[in-house]
């Protein structure tokens, strides 16, 4: 099982094991070691091993694509018919959904498996996975330490191989973050790259679905699968189709790498800076050469982000009111009652928190003085990076400042959390692509390297990774125990 | 920027939260150290700058009005805490004679 998906679709191709073998492995792993990861929060055993004899049936007759029969993750963000669709959240603990995110419908056309819907922050609101209702999810490599957030679920059982690729959501970093922290490879999509359709809003001007896996090509298999434009959503962007393995394997000498001067900074883990001044040598051993860039506003993304991302948050979450799907509170006596005990009761701290945030922050008298200075800052971040990529081609830097951090440890303060938060959330304000590529140990932990890329530049940075994944190997190390 | 107890009151009863004295306590705290931070924004003179609302400079898309989903009120109701005949009930709002 400890293969890529590209692999996995070439011992389907060549009838080496069956779908509904690969599955049943996948499924055998998720039971002996998911206890103590808690990387799931539903399995659809059942459900996978039909989808898994459909996608065998699929490719005896012939036509298949090439990911049909592989078992893939999916974050319980995405809502899925017929299945739980909790988001992290007792206020959707009961949730069935009766309908299918577009991304999820993607790859029941492939006539890929659903393995079960991975763990996260409750509402994608969190950078450890310490805000689920269901409990946090641990990082692979150290079971006491955590796995990253808000996709920390899907990291973790792409890096303890319990599913060879899974889905991600990305406001501030959530996809990046835990695949930098886990040992894996994540991508956050150009905003409109992939349909945000059924996909539970969070911020919706920020997040973005995007996959997660083992490797660089993998990424943009999936890709493959997830991208696209869809009338559903008004906000995805009507873009050509691209195969995004196509460029894999161009040559990337004469590459204008940029290093934002803000990024290798006082706050950054000296042994993480060596990890990602190492990682760049390779590049360089490869033909691109380095440019120290400035990304000035690069501070002023996190307040921004946190008045945007928490006044988006209370609009989106004002829905969940008790009257037509979700948690309702025992006995209401009236209409407010109803809808303030169903919230009170079933959303967690964080969650509160940024509600609360995001009304004041929208709330009359100081609209001007938040909201709209926060969204004029966005626009200097995004002229940040329009100016930088006027001489560069690829932005690259570290993913968090440190590695993994102990469960426990930030919980208390919620602005520390955030904090954590500086190097992946400019990315999102400007809405560029960015990856996240395993790039070394430290301490025996992950350390992830981002690339960021100009708008639509996906295939160029997967290309990027997929070169540098060809001369080292960080990204097939494996936490020792699974 | 320092919010008092009652502020925080009143932003909860503007998102239909309730708070226990505890949690408004707690939050009256919390919420000061993020607009504190927040407030940095403040060092920045954005005067005639535009506020960028998306970052991909795009403009809404429209659609001609013509019908493109069909009625599932049956199996959106499957999950709702309360229906009947249709209709999603709620505690009374008005009251009776």
């Amino acid at each position: 099982m400890h293969k890529t998906i590209a692999e996995l679709a070439s011992d389907l191709e060549n009838k080496k094991i069956s779908s509904v073998e690969l599955t049943q492995s996948f499924l055998t792993r998720i039971k002996q070691f998911d206890k103590s990861l808690n990387a799931f929060i539903t399995v659809t055993e059942d459900q996978a091993l039909s989808d898994a004899k459909a996608a065998d049936a699929l490719r005896a007759k012939g036509g298949a694509h090439k990911l049909t029969g592989i078992p893939f993750a999916q974050k319980d963000i995405f809502c899925t018919k017929g299945v739980k669709t909790s988001c992290g959240s007792k206020m959707l603990d009961n949730f069935i959904s009766p309908y299918d995110a577009t991304v999820i419908q993607h790859f029941k056309n492939a006539g890929a498996v659903m393995l079960g819907k991975t763990n996260m922050d409750e509402f994608a609101m969190g950078s450890s996975n310490e805000n689920s209702y269901y409990g946090p999810v641990k990082n692979p490599w150290d079971l006491t330490r955590v796995a990253g957030g808000s996709s920390g679920g899907s990291a973790a059982a792409v890096a303890a191989y319990l599913a060879p690729g899974a889905t991600g959501t990305d406001t501030g970093g959530s996809i990046r973050q835990p695949a930098g922290l886990c040992g894996i490879n994540g991508m956050k999509p150009t905003y409109g790259r992939v349909s945000r359709y059924g996909m539970i809003a969070f911020a919706s001007s920020l997040d973005q679905g995007g996959p997660m896996a083992r490797s660089a090509e993998d990424l943009a298999l999936m890709l493959n699968v997830m991208a696209g434009f869809d009338e559903k959503d008004s906000t995805s962007m009507n873009q050509p189709d691209e195969d995004f393995t196509a460029k894999l394997n161009q040559d990337i000498k004469g590459l204008r790498i940029g290093l934002p001067k803000e990024y290798f900074d006082k706050n950054l883990d000296p042994k993480i800076a060596s990890a990602t001044q190492a990682a760049l040598q390779e590049l360089v051993k490869l033909g691109a050469t380095l440019h120290e860039i400035t990304l000035p506003n690069t501070q002023l993304s996190i307040p921004a982000y946190y008045v945007i991302a928490p006044a988006e948050c209370s609009s989106n979450l004002a829905r969940f009111d008790g009257v037509r799907y979700g948690y309702r509170c025992k006995d209401p006596v009236d209409l407010e009652d109803l809808y303030k005990r169903s919230r009170s009761e079933a959303f967690g701290p964080e969650v509160k928190r940024r509600i609360m945030i995001g009304t004041y922050a929208l709330s009359a008298g100081y609209y001007d003085a938040y909201y709209l200075q926060a969204q004029k800052i966005r626009g200097l971040i995004r002229q940040d990076f329009v100016t930088a990529f006027e001489n560069v081609d690829v932005i690259m830097g570290p993913i968090s400042p440190s590695i993994a951090f102990k469960l426990g440890e930030r919980t208390d303060d919620p602005l520390s959390m955030y904090l954590s938060d500086i190097y992946t959330i400019a990315v999102n304000l400007a809405g560029l692509p960015g990856m996240s590529i395993p790039a070394g140990l430290v301490d025996n932990m992950p350390v992830g390297l981002q690339l960021v890329g100009k708008a639509f530049d996906e295939a160029r940075l997967l290309n990027i990774a997929h070169r540098y994944q060809q001369v080292t190997d960080w990204h097939q190390r494996t936490p020792e125990g699974f | 920027m320092s919010l008092t107890a009652n502020d925080v009151k009143k932003i909860a009863h503007l998102a239909r939260l309730n708070m226990s004295d505890a949690d408004i306590t707690n939050y009256t705290e919390q919420l000061t150290n993020i607009l504190d931070f927040v407030a940095q924004m403040n060092t920045v003179d954005t005067t005639g700058l535009q506020p960028l609302a998306h970052s991909m400079e795009y403009a809404q898309r429209l659609r001609p009005d013509v019908i493109s989903e069909h009625n599932e009120r049956t199996a959106f109701q499957a999950i709702a805490p309360q229906v009947e005949a249709g209709l999603y009930l709620v505690p009374q709002v008005i009251e009776g004679e």
